[in-house]
């Protein structure tokens, strides 16, 4: 009885978070799951397919394709994302005037919508007249004639990731400096006793200093990666009329998804595809985290 | 050595602002010197026509006010019960914690769209399509895992000595958690409205699937769709776009000193 008086209030806390969390994400999430083996249109009654949906996920061209894309994208993106916030976060740990308004800078894009940055890289990017093709062309004389960067099945998947880099430089930058502020102080300066130069110093006192802080960002970034979406379904269907397009050369594991689901009206194909990217997740941060570890020891 | 470090900072700001300039100075001009050749920086002639249209005669504003609606209320119920899970899962022993805590983070590991297809199957079947309450409660939802992750850490993080006394003096878990934790927890509470406030404002997937009344539209889906419509109107569309940057970058500049200190703060000590 007392025991029960004592917990009442403590469920009392829980519940309204926990119902909200119950109804719109476990539940979805469990019925997702179990309606990824059957065939799901909502037109038709729904048929229990067993693994039809998944073998016919592992048997789709489209679908490998897509996420060897994903994996193009990601790559690109994390390692630009880790070498520039990395970069701003060791620039912005001196001693320089403007600190505040130069992290404010990196940071800005951060803060502004995927739909917002999106159209302004499809304005920059555009075949005719966009600043791009100005800089290149007229300014720097690197290319001889105007090109179409987002409609051209070579350079468009790449011309994305240089946006997705560009976002998130700040973020991986923020994160970096708290990272970098763990760094006790008297190590450098007895490092610098010693003699060790500035590489020396960032060699043997930073980048140690920096392992854990930059496993968490591979490992979110990689993450963010896989999840790739907003960008490529406005720009891609602005530049080329499909989403995923030109040639399927931007279709990521999400838009494909999208097209199988909401195009399609396809729900139990798209459901499966979301659990096996989810799967594709969770397999490669494991194999991350172990890397790190395995690196941690050697 | 210091002044070659600055020197590479401001070129990187340069490369970091330069979409942001070419859209203040796109929406500055009249429709047709958008894509003059060379591309002027400084608008000439300037004009605020842009503004001024995208506000009155596109609906913008109505617009504006969706958004503020769906954010400001998801928001707060998302804070809210984020707050008081986070508070109840870092200082209390209970049955079934575990499994429960370890649900909630599990969310935050499924790719959104995971959820996208059963939500709209349920929001259809609740009569939660085309209505703003649809937003609310999927955005509330959308940080909850996220939230409660951090708070934790941050009440985690509270010397014992104080709900002691507080227990002591006769103090019932709801009593504490309004008199004692949430006077403490300020810049938890900062840093996760921020994450919320932007993740909610920004949100354009759920959006674009569940809204096609006109007059519901959020800033996003009003954005992306007027540029479909009307493709090189770049003006207009920077000048909306611009709009819709305002409240952000005021709550960022007002918070943005928890940000840092508070986010790892409250994740690393969790």
């Amino acid at each position: 009885m007392a025991r029960a008086r004592r917990l009442l209030p403590i469920y009392g806390l829980l519940l309204p978070g926990m119902v909200l969390y119950g109804l719109w994400a476990a539940y979805p999430l469990i019925s997702s799951f179990i309606l990824s083996f059957s065939e799901w249109n909502l037109t038709k009654p729904t048929v229990f397919i067993g693994l039809d949906n998944y073998t016919r996920a592992l048997s789709d061209p489209l679908f490998w394709r897509s996420l060897s894309s994903t994996l193009g994208y990601t790559i690109v993106s994390v390692a630009g994302q880790l070498v520039l916030g990395l970069g701003a976060a060791l620039l912005l740990n001196q001693r320089i005037p403007g600190r505040s308004l130069l992290r404010l800078v990196y940071y800005l894009p951060v803060i502004t919508s995927w739909v917002i940055v999106s159209l302004v890289f499809l304005f920059i990017y555009n075949g005719q007249a966009g600043a791009l093709n100005w800089l290149l062309k007229d300014v720097l004389h690197l290319i001889s004639k105007n090109i179409a960067w987002l409609a051209e099945p070579s350079t468009a998947l790449w011309a994305i990731a240089i946006l997705g880099i560009w976002k998130g430089i700040g973020w991986t930058m923020v994160v970096f400096l708290a990272g970098l502020q763990s760094v006790p102080r008297e190590l450098y300066e007895a490092a610098a006793m010693d003699g060790a130069g500035a590489w020396a110093r960032f060699r043997y006192v930073t980048i140690p200093f920096l392992r854990a802080t930059s496993t968490f960002l591979i490992v979110v970034l990689t993450i963010g990666g896989f999840n790739a979406f907003i960008s490529i379904f406005v720009m891609s269907s602005s530049a080329t009329g499909t989403i995923g397009g030109p040639l399927n050369s931007t279709d990521v594991a999400l838009t494909y998804m999208w097209k199988q689901a909401f195009t399609q009206i396809d729900l139990g194909y798209g459901a499966a595809l979301s659990f096996l990217l989810a799967a594709a997740i969770v397999v490669v941060s494991v194999v991350e985290l172990r890397l790190a570890r395995r690196q941690e020891t050697a | 050595m210091r002044w070659v470090a600055f020197g590479i900072a401001v070129t990187l700001a340069i490369l970091m602002f330069a979409p942001f300039a070419l859209m203040v100075s796109t929406a500055l001009k009249p429709h047709a010197y958008v894509l003059e050749i060379p591309p002027k920086l400084i608008p000439d002639p300037l004009t605020l026509d842009n503004f001024v249209e995208a506000w009155t005669s596109n609906n913008f504003g109505r617009y504006f006010l969706n958004s503020m609606i769906v954010t400001i209320a998801s928001t707060i119920i998302s804070v809210t019960l984020s707050a008081m899970l986070g508070f109840v899962f870092a200082r209390y022993e209970f049955p079934g914690r575990r499994v429960l805590f370890g649900a909630l983070l599990f969310t935050l590991m499924v790719p959104g769209l995971v959820l996208l297809i059963p939500q709209f199957v349920l929001a259809r079947n609740l009569g939660l399509l085309n209505s703003l309450w649809g937003l609310v409660i999927v955005y509330a939802v959308l940080n909850l895992g996220l939230n409660t992750f951090l708070l934790r850490g941050f009440f985690a993080a509270m010397p014992s000595e104080i709900f002691d006394a507080a227990s002591v003096d006769g103090a019932g878990p709801w009593r504490i958690f309004r008199s004692v934790a949430i006077p403490l927890a300020g810049p938890g509470i900062a840093t996760v409205t921020i994450f919320s406030f932007l993740a909610a404002w920004d949100e354009f997937t759920w959006a674009i699937v569940t809204i096609s009344d006109k007059d519901l539209y959020t800033l996003p889906v009003a954005i992306r769709l007027f540029q479909r419509a009307n493709g090189t109107e770049w003006g207009l569309v920077f000048a909306a776009s611009l709009i819709a940057m305002v409240p952000v970058l005021i709550l960022f500049v007002t918070l943005q000193r928890y940000i840092v200190s508070g986010t790892f703060q409250g994740a690393m000590k969790g």
